[in-house]
């Protein structure tokens, strides 16, 4: 019987590591294994190796290696900006502009902020998942401190108008500009300059490389307390004792990425365009969500009507497909995906939304058995539900008794 | 996440489709998150001889609308309405405590089927609904009442 084919369409969630990454992580852990403070000359190596990684990371977004902080990935990034910017800034204001579509690492710390006394703008977004600057520069106050707005969106690729909003935040003056890059470095042209952003995230995973490792961009002069005590590591930004193979790891996984990254859009981009034609040609009800053109590189979520995204994961988990959803019922909250509601989405097509990230692991191969596999998934479901048969017979939905007893979904 | 009996009823799903002139039809919706469930029942006697379902939503809403198929048919009205949420996931040896939810639709979606061949032949009451059928079935009654697996003879004469 012939093996199936694996196909793994979920970059945007996690990367591979590339090889040369694991080559040199194998080398701090097992050879150069000291701690960077020690003074012998095995710490001094390692010391050696975090450094280097210091300036690989800062060179793939144009910054210099001072300006950034190591941490142990997206997540705790976000986490130091916010709020490391709010409790460091609580005397200059106490306002916070953001937007709906952010990843949760910002939407919760700002939800956790606003218990604080914090007051917090979500900035709605257009129907492809956009920001309008225009709504930065009316959202802002004499009490801002922070605007952190992504560069472009996870789920649904949208790329946003980064540096044109921090020129708005750069004329209001007071404002420090952030952005969770985590999606975009590595995949697309980030340069802290042309953006004019004073924090920006990045994730190691997202890129080749380890996952648990990330660093954040801090501009010389911006005023960050940290949210982590101990050692005087990280410039005092960031305590303990440095991740050393995560972080080397992160640093080759940059430079790999600076190498490559034009070969990279150019790969990602024929992938996704093919995927996205070859899928919403022959499946009707099918749509994009996101731009059409400001989009990444890497990024095809479609929603197909009628169909549930758990039960189409599944069964392309079963062609070997690795992709991911929207749908409520992948979520642990079996909410919808945040992202699709604030773009208007109905709730309907959330649920048929399924989210295929390329990568450069990827071929045009893949994406032909992806497109000769999905239809007849789409197919074989339609046929059992009964939103499909209603369509088919022409009659608007039947009214819904709701189901009896509610039960706590999470216990 | 979901073990193999519920994967394999998810895969090679049991019963599914549309009844053609069901005798009572239950839809339901699942407020958690917003799936859809139907279930439509054919009734000889006082027994389920046929039943169908369609369901838009996850891997266990729909490998619990193939069980419960499977476990109601042949049985009695008295029995499917015994028919448990909590059964269902049983006899699917378990679902993952963020799924339990789901398989409410298929019980629930059951239920209303019943609920709704009631309604329309002869009252919720299953002795007097019975009753009702054994009298248009006229002589062969007896018989019928005793062997209520059998299609009944007056069967088809009042629905529709
Ligand atoms: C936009 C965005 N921000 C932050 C994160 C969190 O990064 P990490 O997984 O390194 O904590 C992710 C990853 O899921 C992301 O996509
Ligand atoms: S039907 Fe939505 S989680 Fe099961």
């Amino acid at each position: 019987m012939a093996e199936t084919r694996r196909v793994y369409l979920d970059h945007a969630a996690t990367t591979p590591v590339h090889p040369e990454v694991v080559k040199i992580m194998d080398y701090y852990m097992l050879e150069a294994f000291g701690n960077p403070s020690s003074i012998h000359s095995l710490g001094r190596e390692a010391r050696k190796g975090v450094e280097e990684a210091r300036e690989q990371v800062a060179a793939l977004m144009g910054a210099t290696a001072n300006e950034i902080v190591f941490t142990a990935g997206g997540t705790e990034a976000d986490n130091l900006a916010i709020q490391g910017v709010a409790y460091g800034r609580r005397d200059v204001g106490n306002h916070i502009i953001t937007s709906a579509i952010e990843h949760h690492a910002i939407l919760h710390t700002c939800q956790h902020l606003e218990k604080e006394g914090y007051k917090v703008t979500y900035l709605p977004v257009d129907k492809h998942g956009m920001v309008d600057p225009d709504d930065v520069k009316k959202a802002l106050t004499p009490q801002t401190i922070l605007v952190t707005i992504m560069a472009a969106n996870n789920e649904v690729g949208t790329i946003q108008p980064s540096a044109v909003i921090g020129r708005v935040v750069k004329e209001h003056g007071q404002a420090y500009y952030h952005m969770d890059a985590v999606q975009t470095y590595g995949n697309w042209p980030v340069n802290v300059n042309d953006l004019h952003v004073d924090l920006l995230t990045v994730s190691s995973h997202k890129i080749y490389g380890p996952k648990g490792v990330g660093a954040l961009y801090l501009r010389k002069g911006v005023k960050l307390v940290p949210i982590v005590f101990g050692g005087s590591h990280e410039r005092k930004r960031r305590a303990g004792t440095e991740n050393v193979p995560g972080i080397v790891g992160f640093g080759k996984a940059a430079e790999i990425a600076r190498e490559t990254l034009d070969q990279r859009i150019a790969h990602n981009t024929a992938l996704r365009d093919r995927l996205i034609s070859g899928l919403l040609s022959p499946i009707d009800y099918a749509h994009l969500n996101g731009h059409p053109t400001q989009r990444l590189p890497n990024n095809v979520n479609i929603s197909i009507e009628f169909v549930e995204g758990e039960s189409m994961l599944l069964n392309l988990d079963m062609k070997g497909i690795a992709a991911s959803s929207g749908s409520a019922c992948t979520s642990g909250s079996l909410e919808p995906s945040h992202v699709l509601l604030a773009m208007g989405l109905p709730h309907e097509l959330a649920h048929g939304s399924l989210r295929m990230t390329v990568g450069t692991d990827n071929n045009m191969e893949d994406m032909e058995h992806v497109i000769a596999t999905l239809p007849d998934i789409v197919r074989r479901l339609r046929q059992m539900s009964p939103l499909y048969a209603d369509k088919i017979k022409g009659h608007a939905a039947a009214p819904l008794t709701p189901a009896g007893e509610e039960h706590p979904h999470d216990v | 996440m979901y073990n193999e009996k519920v994967m394999e009823h998810f895969y090679n799903p049991k019963n599914v489709g549309e009844l053609k002139d069901p005798d009572g039809i239950g839809r339901v919706g699942n407020p958690t998150c917003g799936d859809i469930m139907q279930i439509a029942i054919k009734v000889k006697g006082d027994r389920i001889a046929d039943v169908k379902f369609q369901t838009f939503g996850c891997g266990a809403a729909i490998a619990t609308s193939s069980m419960v198929t499977e476990m109601v048919k042949g049985k009695t009205l008295d029995e499917a309405q015994e028919i448990s949420n909590r059964a269902v996931a049983d006899a699917l040896g378990g679902l993952p405590p963020n799924k339990m939810h789901c398989s409410n639709l298929a019980a629930d979606a059951l239920h209303e089927a019943i609920k709704d061949y009631r309604a329309k032949y002869g009252g919720t009451d299953r002795n007097a609904a019975t009753q009702a059928q054994v009298q248009a079935a006229g002589e062969t009654a007896a018989s019928t009442a005793a062997a209520s697996d059998k299609p009944m003879s007056g069967e088809g004469k009042d629905k529709h």
